[in-house]
């Protein structure tokens, strides 16, 4: 049997649910037995090809963002949200209480110990929207792994039902909204 | 607008016995007197009831009608229910703020006008309908949002505004036993001390009366349950928290009928030993509360409160009134329990129930209005006379809420087990195409359905009837019923905190045209959590409205899909233009397509 091709980014995210799914700790040596990364940070390959499985963690914060979650959508058969920032926008999302003029005013005018201070333009620099998304208000997503981080055990259980072709199904206890 | 230092903070303590666990009661006088609650006054608060500031904070920031911030001298808030709406209610909104040159949701410049909404506050036989701080003024239309405008322009305290602007009649299209006959206060406390408690016990088990707030819980078994428990002390409360959009019966027994289900509340204390009842009345029929502390004061004065009832040597109860503040969820009886005891009204965990842990961690029976009135005529004329009207599963009268598109909207007292066909004859409702029965979170029914019947074994009601014409489009009204969930979660927990917005933003995603196929499915899974993992009621049912009208009115969501398979939920592109504004980009990676 061929291996399954996994990818995986954090967009709007800590990478916490990337420290999380490698939390399965030695089952990770299982893991890439039935399992080939394909872009992810754990191989450094910036742009992905077709996959079996896209994990998405973090929301949607900026035009680049977009540009990636497109990218796994087109390539991922299963696309996953993975984490309450993926799924709610999570803690990157209490930005959308401020309002953006005021964030940059108050980041690169009036913080303490600035002086003639610039908005930054460079076209390289990706460009932030006025609210952060979960992000399936920009791609259909096909499952939605909860949890800031979804426990190890979580992401070992969705992974292996996947990589078995079956439906994942969590425990009660592996469920975790907060 | 008064001034602050018109609160007298000590007075108000001193009323409600400096005990932290009338709370919300404290916080409610301070509102009213200030206009406000303001942060040194919670400070002050918390010094005098020796608690700390944050728990008079998680009270204070709970409930809707308390705030930090001036509202101005007037506060208008405009009932938002769907019925308000078809009644015309935006229009009318407009209408006032243009008026007074004021925007929803700001206070005037000059500080006197506050315009916003608020959920449905039991007029809906009257809708549109308003509050200005705090009292409900009904059946709006043009002549009389100029009456007020002119009178908020005068300045006019609101004591000295006409009456007739206040009057909300009863409208009781049906009268009943419960509405219909007259009543002697006493007379089911003298039967009662006649035939002792426990058979008085026993002819409520005999009548099979069932709760009426809508779960339909046998009333003998949870009195007999709450009698039976051990405790310091035992209470009696009454679920007057009517908050159920489409419902307003509560409203009329308590207007007209109050000696009824006072009468009841004693005699159910005489069955489990109570000495202390409390009415929790939600804070939307404020201009109800003076009414029944004269009705209270009438009945001490009579002998039917107070010591030695009816001179019935031991036989002592008193009923003190409390008034919410604005919170659905506190209708659930343990957030009430939590809301008499001076916290935010989230729900308990049950069991254990209340009957053996409630009020102050005793014994407690919660009973809603009707059930308390029906307890009184129960006692008078006994069970079996009772058990003789309705079906044999659903003993009685139900009183219904009829609201929307009918000749006749009020209150209709009706036999268990009548069909819905029947009731929409009798209230002018012949080219119905829906109606929604127990309010939002209860039953949508389609034309194809109005030979079912009015009872616990077939539609469990609390009493709300919502009538829908041809012309109206389930799904506003499911959407409406969503934004009210989402407003009402209490955020206790994340399933329904965060399910209930989901389902808001998503029927607004399809109302804006972007909808899909795959919309449809995320709703039908955001159901599934909550039905399965929501903390209480509210959660469980939430997703009801949106559900039932896919169901049932697939046609009003059909069309507004879009595609079949994605589309997003904002302009993605839009929603970069305030960041090229800042930055004066307008390079290719500043844009995004939007496909």
């Amino acid at each position: 049997m061929s291996k399954l091709r996994v990818a995986t980014c954090s967009i709007a995210g800590c990478f916490g649910c990337h420290m999380s799914l490698l939390d399965i700790d030695e089952r990770l040596f299982e893991l890439v037995k039935a399992v080939e990364f394909d872009r992810s940070p754990i191989t450094d390959i910036k742009h992905c090809g077709p996959c079996d499985i896209g994990l998405v963690e973090g929301g949607v914060c900026n035009a680049e963002n977009v540009h990636v979650l497109k990218e796994f959508r087109k390539n991922c058969r299963i696309l996953v949200a993975m984490g309450s920032c993926a799924i709610t926008g999570g803690i990157p999302a209490w930005r959308n209480n401020v309002d953006l003029w005021d964030c940059f005013q108050e980041v690169y005018h009036y913080g303490i110990g600035l002086e003639n201070g610039q908005v930054p333009n460079d076209p390289e620099l990706p460009l932030p929207f006025d609210k952060v998304h979960p992000i399936n208000e920009v791609v259909r997503v096909d499952h939605f792994l909860p949890g800031c981080p979804p426990p190890a055990d979580a992401i070992w259980r969705f992974l292996t039902d996947l990589a078995a072709g079956r439906e994942p199904r969590l425990d009660y206890e592996m469920l975790h909204y907060d | 607008m008064p001034e602050q230092d018109v609160c007298d903070l000590p007075g108000i303590v001193a009323r409600w016995h400096r005990d932290p666990a009338n709370l919300v009661q404290i916080l409610r006088d301070i509102q009213e007197a200030c206009g406000t609650i303001p942060s040194d006054t919670i400070d002050r608060l918390a010094a005098l009831l020796d608690v700390p500031r944050v728990r008079i904070e998680s009270t204070a920031s709970f409930y809707a009608f308390f705030r930090a911030e001036s509202h101005g001298a007037y506060e208008i808030l405009f009932s938002d229910n769907v019925i308000d709406r078809m009644a015309g209610k935006e229009t009318l909104k407009q209408y006032f703020c243009e008026r007074l040159w004021l925007e929803p949701r700001k206070l005037s410049e000059d500080g006197l006008v506050y315009v916003d909404d608020t959920a449905d506050i039991g007029l809906a036989d009257q809708a549109p309908a308003l509050l200005v701080n705090g009292y409900a003024i009904p059946s709006l239309d043009q002549a009389r949002l100029d009456l007020v405008a002119e009178l908020i322009r005068a300045k006019k305290p609101l004591a000295e505004w006409p009456p007739m602007l206040f009057e909300v009649p009863d409208n009781v299209r049906k009268p009943g036993p419960l509405t219909g006959e007259a009543f002697a206060p006493g007379a089911a406390l003298r039967a009662l001390i006649a035939r002792g408690a426990e058979a008085t016990l026993a002819d409520v088990d005999l009548a099979n009366l069932r709760g009426r707030g809508g779960a339909g819980f046998k009333t003998a078994t949870k009195w007999a349950s709450c009698r039976k428990a051990e405790g310091e002390s035992h209470y009696v409360v009454c679920n007057a928290d009517e908050g159920e959009p489409g419902t307003f019966k509560d409203r009329v027994l308590l207007a007209s009928h109050a000696d009824l289900v006072f009468e009841g509340m004693t005699v159910c204390a005489r069955v489990i030993g109570a000495r202390q009842g409390l009415l929790y009345l939600r804070g939307e029929y404020r201009n109800l509360l003076e009414k029944l502390k004269s009705v209270l004061a009438r009945r001490r004065d009579a002998g039917l409160l107070g010591q030695n009832i009816l001179g019935e040597q031991g036989f002592d109860f008193d009923i003190e009134i409390h008034l919410g503040a604005g919170a659905y969820i506190c209708g659930e009886e343990s957030a009430l329990i939590e809301s008499l005891e001076g916290k935010p009204g989230k729900p308990r965990n049950r069991p254990p129930f209340p009957d053996r842990c409630g009020y102050r961690n005793q014994p407690t029976v919660v009973n809603n209005v009707e059930t308390f009135a029906s307890a009184a005529k129960i006692a008078e004329r006994g069970g079996a006379w009772f058990a003789a009207m309705g079906t044999p599963q659903s003993a009685g009268t139900k009183l219904v809420s009829i609201s929307g598109d009918c000749r006749r909207p009020g209150v209709y007292e009706v036999p268990f087990g009548v069909t819905v066909r029947q009731i929409l004859i009798d209230c002018g409702a012949e080219d119905a195409h829906a109606v929604q029965v127990s309010g939002p979170s209860g039953t949508c029914i389609s034309f194809r359905e109005f030979d079912r019947r009015i009872a616990f074994e077939d539609l469990a009601t609390a009493g709300a009837f919502m009538v829908f014409s041809r012309e109206r489009d389930m799904f506003e009204v499911a959407r409406n019923f969503t934004h009210f969930f989402a407003h009402e979660s209490c955020g206790f927990c994340t399933p329904c905190r965060v399910g209930t917005t989901l389902l808001k933003n998503t029927m607004d995603k399809l109302a804006a045209g972007k909808g899909s196929a795959y919309d449809m499915n995320e709703m039908k899974h955001i159901m599934h959590i909550l039905r399965g993992m929501a903390h209480c009621g509210l959660g469980h049912t939430a997703a009801n409205p949106v559900v039932q009208t896919m169901e049932k009115f697939p046609d009003a969501y059909e069309r507004r899909l879009k595609r079949l398979d994605f589309e997003p939920a904002f302009d993605l592109d839009g929603a970069l233009a305030t960041a090229r504004l800042i930055t004066g980009r307008d390079d290719e990676w500043a844009h995004l397509a939007n496909e």
